[in-house]
């Protein structure tokens, strides 16, 4: 067994870290399919849920097709980062990653970018669906719309990720993990819904939607950076 | 041991030194005054029923945990170096940190990755060769049986060569033929000087096995004694002794 | 207790009991005769409602950075306060809007803001309840992230709200109200420095309780 000798032991670099995490992540995503599955079909169904709740005679209420669409995504959303971590429970191999010897905030950015990429999955069968089971044309300004979704959707990811992590040692996770993450993520709600119905209205006005898309701008990037500086102090013991 | 270049490293640490450490749970108190050293090439033993606090007690020299009181030191330096000291602790802990769907070779490709070891996959290969497992090294962990998967997360724990080896109850669930192999890798691994903890109360194995013996009961050290013989039988006595503190 | 508790308790027990006086005393609001006096109770609850977060959230940022265990009893306790305030004043609002708008609720910027922060209080408190051990780092993350979401939250509700036809805009009272107003605050103000204090000294005995039960096991 070679010594290292008597220099500083090599600790891996941020991006590097982040990289192997998130493939990792899809590596084991792609091979169980488990997480992937489960959060596109419990997507689905809610979608239709709502569909019988609300629609009357063949028609969904004014704007209900941006609501019913981002309410689907955020309880889908939910289960999944539960899942994934919860996945990350067993054999306790969260505590394999906060042993390694690299930087903590990395950790989370690499889960943060697999739920992304989870969340974007479910949203690309997700939109088709709202689309045509309430005739709502989403797609009528496809630039815009994809710049709302993806910015909500890492605003979704950026908490639900940090909130998701630093429960999984804790009691009631389950249940713990709504009741914290929805009355802080109300902003990035109503800026997608109100921007996502924005795009639905027959007069488009795109100052709207610029408006939302800075709001939600703004929120991704203050909540990531305050993740990374808070990530490492809230799993510490 | 180390070739120390120009600057001697305070991380390459040849013994650690557990200062009267305390560590509580609110009202629950896990662990209560432990102090204990271990040098490099020394096998230390942690001894006690469930609940003892082994497993706090390892979580605390792993750095996952913070003592309440009291502190350690490695190699005369105090837990301040976060990742860099990370780097040279090595643990296997009682749920083995395995990915079950990922391959032995890949878990292995992963946590060397991880611990920024030079060549990954030729570092996983030489570990597979040596936990025997070549020919089962595609497939996912969850096939394996309890004696593979300890192999695969001792050669985990092991990949980046760390000074200081963490072991909670390494024994369990092993058949006779794969424990005689893990205490033969222990001795190797004692040879080459790195320093080795075990919390186990498989007494029988252990019995072989330890320079040294510390002995918990109801997070209280009971009794230290170096070069045990009889564990069964000492063990018995301790842990019967009226509570009164004591060593040896 | 400190040696200022007492007095400063029976000053703001006083306090209270005279208010009504002051209350009764001021002039009434044209529109609204008596009913707007609810007011006086309602603007230092809702100002103490701002206060809480405040506290709670830089005693959490403090917790997470210094890990000393004063800060994070000060942030339990702030965010204790935060739900208390925050029930009084989703109280007292709606008391008056019944009267001055002729209904409990009307979704209005500043009323759904503060319902979500209210709300946000709640999470910690329940995560602290329930969360096991450890939920003292991990409820000062939920109020850092809850304090810095302050203003996305009043802004989003705020543009959220306009979508929505106004029901009414909700009035600016003359802040210079004078007195009765100030006196208000004064005593609400006491009453939360109180309360603190008390809280506060409740957590640091559970503390050294615990400390004595752990010393008595050694």
């Amino acid at each position: 067994m070679t010594d290292q000798g008597g220099v500083r032991p090599p600790t891996a670099p941020f991006a590097r870290t982040v990289w192997m995490v998130l493939r990792k992540d899809l590596t084991v995503e792609l091979r169980s399919g488990e997480i992937a599955y489960t959060t596109l079909f419990f997507a689905v169904s809610c979608v239709l849920i709502f569909a019988f709740a609300l629609v009357r005679e063949g028609r969904a209420p004014e704007g209900g097709a941006a609501g019913i669409l981002w309410i689907a995504i955020l309880f889908a959303g939910t289960l999944a980062l539960g899942r994934a971590f919860e996945r990350e429970r067993q054999a306790e191999t969260l505590r394999a990653l906060l042993l390694a010897p690299v930087p903590r905030p990395a950790i989370y950015v690499g889960k943060f970018l697999g739920i992304v990429a989870l969340l974007v999955a479910t949203e690309a069968v997700l939109l088709p669906l709202v689309n045509l089971l309430f005739t709502a044309p989403l797609f009528a300004h496809p630039f815009w719309l994809g710049g709302i979704v993806v910015t909500c959707t890492i605003g979704l990811a950026a908490v639900g990720t940090m909130f998701a992590a630093m429960l999984v040692r804790a009691r009631s996770r389950d249940m713990l993990l709504p009741v914290l993450l929805y009355p802080v993520v109300v902003p990035v709600i109503i800026a997608g819904v109100q921007g996502t119905a924005a795009l639905l209205q027959p007069a488009f006005d795109p100052a709207v939607v610029r408006f939302w898309l800075l709001l939600l701008v703004t929120f991704d990037v203050v909540f990531v950076v305050l993740a990374l500086w808070t990530f490492e102090a809230v799993m510490s013991d | 041991m180390s070739d120390e270049s120009s600057r001697p490293n305070a991380l390459d640490f040849t013994d650690i030194a557990v200062e009267e450490v305390s560590r509580s749970f609110g009202r629950r108190r896990a662990l209560s005054r432990v102090s204990f050293r271990a040098g490099q090439g020394e096998i230390l033993g942690i001894l006690g029923p469930n609940g003892a606090g082994k497993s706090t007690l390892l979580a605390i020299l792993a750095t996952l945990l913070r003592p309440t009181s009291g502190r350690v030191r490695y190699g005369g330096v105090a837990d301040t170096q976060g990742a860099a000291l990370r780097a040279r602790i090595g643990v296997l802990g009682h749920d083995l940190f395995l990915y079950p769907e990922l391959t032995a070779r890949e878990n292995l490709e992963f946590f060397a990755g991880l611990h920024a070891v030079a060549e990954p996959a030729h570092a996983a290969d030489e570990a597979l060769e040596r936990a025997g497992l070549g020919t089962r090294a595609d497939d996912p962990v969850s096939t394996f049986s309890r004696g593979m998967r300890q192999r695969v997360a001792l050669e985990r724990a092991l990949i980046h060569q760390p000074r200081l080896l963490l072991l909670d109850e390494p024994f369990t669930g092993l058949d006779d033929a794969s424990a005689s192999a893990l205490v033969a890798r222990l001795r190797e691994l004692r040879r080459t000087g790195a320093i080795l903890v075990i919390a186990t109360h498989d007494l029988e194995i252990a019995d072989r096995l330890l320079d040294h013996a510390l002995f918990l009961r109801d997070g209280r050290p009971a009794a230290s004694i170096a070069q045990p013989e009889r564990l069964r039988t000492t063990y018995q006595e301790v842990m019967t002794r009226p509570l009164d503190g004591g060593g040896a | 207790m400190p040696k200022w508790f007492t007095p400063a308790a029976i000053l703001c027990g006083l306090m209270f009991v005279v208010s009504p006086v002051l209350i009764a005393r001021a002039p009434d609001e044209s529109a609204m005769g008596m009913v707007y006096k609810i007011y006086y109770y309602h603007m230092p609850s809702a100002w103490m409602f701002l206060l809480a977060p405040l506290v709670c959230g830089v005693s959490s940022a403090l917790f997470l950075v210094r890990g000393l265990a004063k800060d994070d009893r000060r942030a339990w306790a702030a965010a204790e306060l935060t739900v208390l305030f925050g029930a009084l004043t989703l109280i007292t609002g709606p008391l008056w809007a019944r009267r001055a708008w002729g209904t409990w609720w009307v979704w209005d910027a500043r009323l759904t803001s503060s319902l979500v922060g209210w709300m946000i209080g709640w999470a910690y408190l329940i995560l602290r309840r329930y969360g096991g051990p450890g939920s003292d780092k991990l409820a000062a993350g939920v109020a850092l992230f809850g304090a810095v979401n302050v203003p996305f939250i009043f802004i989003s509700v705020n543009y959220w709200r306009t979508i929505h036809p106004p029901t009414t805009v909700v009035p600016k009272l003359p802040v210079s109200m004078g007195v009765p107003l100030w006196f208000c605050v004064t005593a609400f103000l006491l009453l939360f420095v109180l309360l603190m204090t008390m809280r506060l000294r409740l957590e640091q005995t559970r503390t050294r309780l615990d400390a004595l039960y752990v010393a008595l096991d050694e």
